[in-house]
């Protein structure tokens, strides 16, 4: 485990942050920290980056209380951006790249190497006040990793991204997530959350109200659904219910203690059946269903 | 401590490299060297001997009585009306007629001229009749010339500072005012101006979002005292400029009108030493004695440069940091400038006080509100440094910087926890009761 998080607590004057959170966040994997906006997320990242410390409960990096010489190894990308906009996006660089501890010829050394990456060599002296919103989020991407860190922090790392620089972004974290790093990805966007992760945990009213590996959730929220594709008229079963019907496809619900052949031998003699797939459950519909769950 | 360091170049560089900063670093002195050359100049050139017709109708006057340096007077004769009308094809600057009862009526004297003329010909002109008049009337009335003169002495009073090594230096009261108001203000108008930039700098990185990123990486402490050091050095950096740069304009002004002044100078020397061998000045040499360049010699022999410069600087820093401490947490407060408005009242209110506090400190340098004003934190920068020349006991001096110090780490404790609080805070209006909670908030 790279992050150990034990019974955190954060109190802010009028409400409570983060009431009793315990999470394990495993080495090499993306982890998904979900949750409606105000439930704790960006509290939690707060805490796990120092820029806050939690009232109670306490926070392990790598087995060791978390303490301010762990910044080096962590990278973080606020979800509101910004830079100095008078500076100059090599020397803006330099200047982050410094505060997190790397040398100056290191740094430079680095920079130049991403500088190629991204094809933004001709950047160097510019002031990002004149580079354009996604060439502003790029400088700020390369703010956030060039120091190599072994725990990267994302939080809503998409948003006010175009489709391509989305793209670049998403192929970055699998590269990164190749070399090693831990990834923890704060975001309510539940098609990357599907594409990306490893592990969720999912925070809502300063709670985890759930978390686990992504596969093993899905497999939890499976209703015993599936869809099939067919020919014919389909009516319902013995061993199966119509949930839904469509023009040739139908999604069903298979009744408790039936098997998908039994439900099979009693379609095939009704319909000809040309697709039968199991409904996995998006993370939309876990997240409504959970959260409205724990609201209610 | 590294990152601090990394943080107050960052700090330093951007805005030492600013045009604004070199403008005001060249504009400053030129402009000190201008107050302070120009006249001297005006002084050296403006020496023409002026002409003036004078058409005595009274009777009282002849060539002798007309004498005059700076003035050359012709009597003329003839009819007032034609003079008049051939005035404007003479080259003499003014027509000055004295009626006939004079002696009754002192106002009826009118000089004519093309244009306006300078109050300074204007009071020569009025100054030779007056003499005249008051010689005819002290005759009228009995006494001799030579008795009324005598009555007319002619004080002056040099300042001789005592020490207890039995030095004797001599000093000018009016010269170190001058020099304390001078310090007094300069002070006044940098802390005002680097706190103020302190703030913005914290807006800056408030509103442009770069601050949790910056946070992420170093304390909050960190980047505020970073900030604040920064900027101060920055504010060195020009005093340090203006020093270098004032004083080689003022020599390189020296220099293009070396041999002027030098006569000038000169010329004025051996007036004063005339004056000290008793002999009676007229009114006209008195405006001489003012000459700035002896001024600024006694003020030189009797005030403790050394002490005087590392107290300004001590002052200034000290003073500097104590205010923008405040700044800097309001800028936190607040997400844009218009917002920190609000806010930066109460802080520029002292700033304010202690400047009207100096000007009575400035004379009065020795009265228990001086006195105050100088060892409270909050007044005593200003206050302080306008003491300063006139002389202040090591003691009070102490006493002063020590509470300095004191209120500085006293008001950047303050700060740095509203401070902390505040980077973070976005999209809610703030009161004043909101920044006191934050004071007592856990990290």
């Amino acid at each position: 485990m790279i992050i150990s998080i034990q019974q955190v607590v954060k109190r802010y004057a009028d409400h409570l942050a983060l009431n009793q959170i315990d999470l394990e966040i495993p080495r090499g994997k993306i982890f998904g920290l979900l949750g409606p906006n105000g439930a704790g997320k960006t509290s939690l990242i707060r805490i796990i980056n120092q820029i806050t410390a939690p009232d109670s409960g306490r926070v392990l990096f790598n087995e060791e209380e978390l303490n301010p010489s762990h910044i080096e190894r962590i990278g973080y990308l606020p979800e509101e951006r910004g830079l100095y906009k008078k500076m100059k996006v090599g020397e803006q660089l330099l200047y982050l790249a410094q505060l997190k501890g790397m040398s100056k010829s290191h740094a430079t050394e680095e920079l130049k190497k991403w500088f190629i990456k991204f094809d933004i060599k001709d950047w160097w002296n510019k002031p990002v006040e004149d580079l354009s919103k996604g060439m502003q989020q790029k400088t700020q991407f390369i703010s956030t990793i060039v120091h190599q860190p072994e725990l990267l922090i994302l939080d809503e790392p998409f948003s006010g991204f175009d489709p391509i620089n989305a793209n670049l972004l998403k192929e970055e974290i699998l590269e990164l997530k190749e070399r090693g790093t831990t990834i923890i990805f704060s975001t309510h966007r539940m098609d990357s959350v599907e594409e990306l992760c490893d592990n969720v945990a999912l925070i809502n009213h300063a709670e985890v109200v759930l978390k686990g590996e992504k596969h093993q959730i899905q497999n939890d929220f499976k209703k015993n659904e599936y869809l099939i594709s067919f020919d014919g008229n389909l009516l319902n079963g013995d061993s199966y219910e119509i949930v839904k019907m469509n023009q040739n496809t139908a999604n069903i619900r298979l009744k408790e203690e039936s098997t998908v052949n039994q439900v099979l031998a009693e379609i095939m003699h009704q319909v000809d059946v040309k697709g039968f797939n199991e409904i996995i459950p998006g993370f939309d519909q876990i997240f409504i269903e959970v959260v409205s769950n724990s609201n209610s | 401590m590294h990152k601090i360091l990394l943080i107050i170049q960052r700090e330093y560089f951007t805005r030492i490299q600013k045009k604004s900063f070199w403008i005001a670093s060249i504009l400053t002195p030129l402009l000190i060297t201008g107050i302070y050359a120009i006249p001297i100049w005006l002084a050296t050139r403006d020496k023409e001997i002026k002409k003036v017709e004078f058409l005595d109708q009274s009777g009282l006057f002849t060539n002798e009585s007309l004498q005059s340096k700076e003035v050359q007077f012709e009597l003329v004769k003839g009819n007032e009306e034609s003079l008049k009308k051939n005035f404007l094809r003479t080259d003499f600057e003014a027509l000055v007629i004295v009626p006939k009862d004079i002696l009754t009526q002192p106002k009826t004297v009118r000089i004519y001229a093309e244009k306006s003329i300078s109050l300074i010909l204007q009071s020569r002109i009025e100054g030779i009749i007056q003499d005249r008049l008051r010689k005819e009337l002290l005759a009228h009335a009995g006494i001799q010339k030579e008795a009324y003169d005598k009555t007319q002495v002619d004080v002056s009073g040099d300042t001789i500072i005592l020490s207890n090594e039995g030095d004797e230096k001599e000093s000018n009261s009016g010269g170190i005012m001058i020099l304390a108001g001078i310090l007094g203000f300069i002070l006044y108008m940098t802390v005002l101006i680097y706190g103020s930039q302190v703030m913005n700098g914290v807006i800056e990185e408030k509103s442009s979002r770069i601050i949790e990123v910056m946070v992420s990486s170093v304390k909050p402490i960190q980047l505020m005292l970073g900030k604040i050091i920064g900027v101060g050095l920055v504010g060195l950096t020009q005093f340090l400029l203006w020093a270098i740069l004032t004083f080689s304009f003022s020599n390189v002004a020296k220099v293009m009108y070396g041999n002027d002044l030098k006569k000038e100078v000169q010329s004025q020397m051996v007036k004063t030493a005339i004056d000290k061998n008793g002999k009676k000045s007229t009114s006209e040499d008195q405006n001489a004695d003012i000459n700035p360049l002896k001024v600024v010699e006694e003020v030189k022999n009797s005030v403790n440069i050394p002490l005087l410069v590392g107290c300004f600087l001590f002052f200034y820093f000290f003073g500097y940091l104590l205010y923008s401490s405040l700044f800097a947490a309001i800028g936190s407060a607040a997400e844009s400038a218009a917002e920190a408005q609000q806010f930066t009242f109460p802080v520029t209110i002292p700033i304010i006080i202690s400047f009207f506090l100096a000007q009575f400190t400035i004379q009065e340098p020795d009265s228990t509100i001086a006195f105050w004003a100088s060892i409270i934190p909050f007044t005593s920068p200003i206050n302080m440094i306008v003491r300063l020349p006139y002389g202040v006991p090591v003691y009070e001096l102490i006493l002063s910087m020590v509470l300095l110090i004191a209120g500085f780490l006293g008001t950047s404790w303050l700060s740095a926890r509203i401070y902390r609080v505040g980077i973070l805070m976005y999209g809610k209006k703030l009161t004043w009761k909101d920044l006191s909670k934050w004071l007592f908030y856990k990290n």
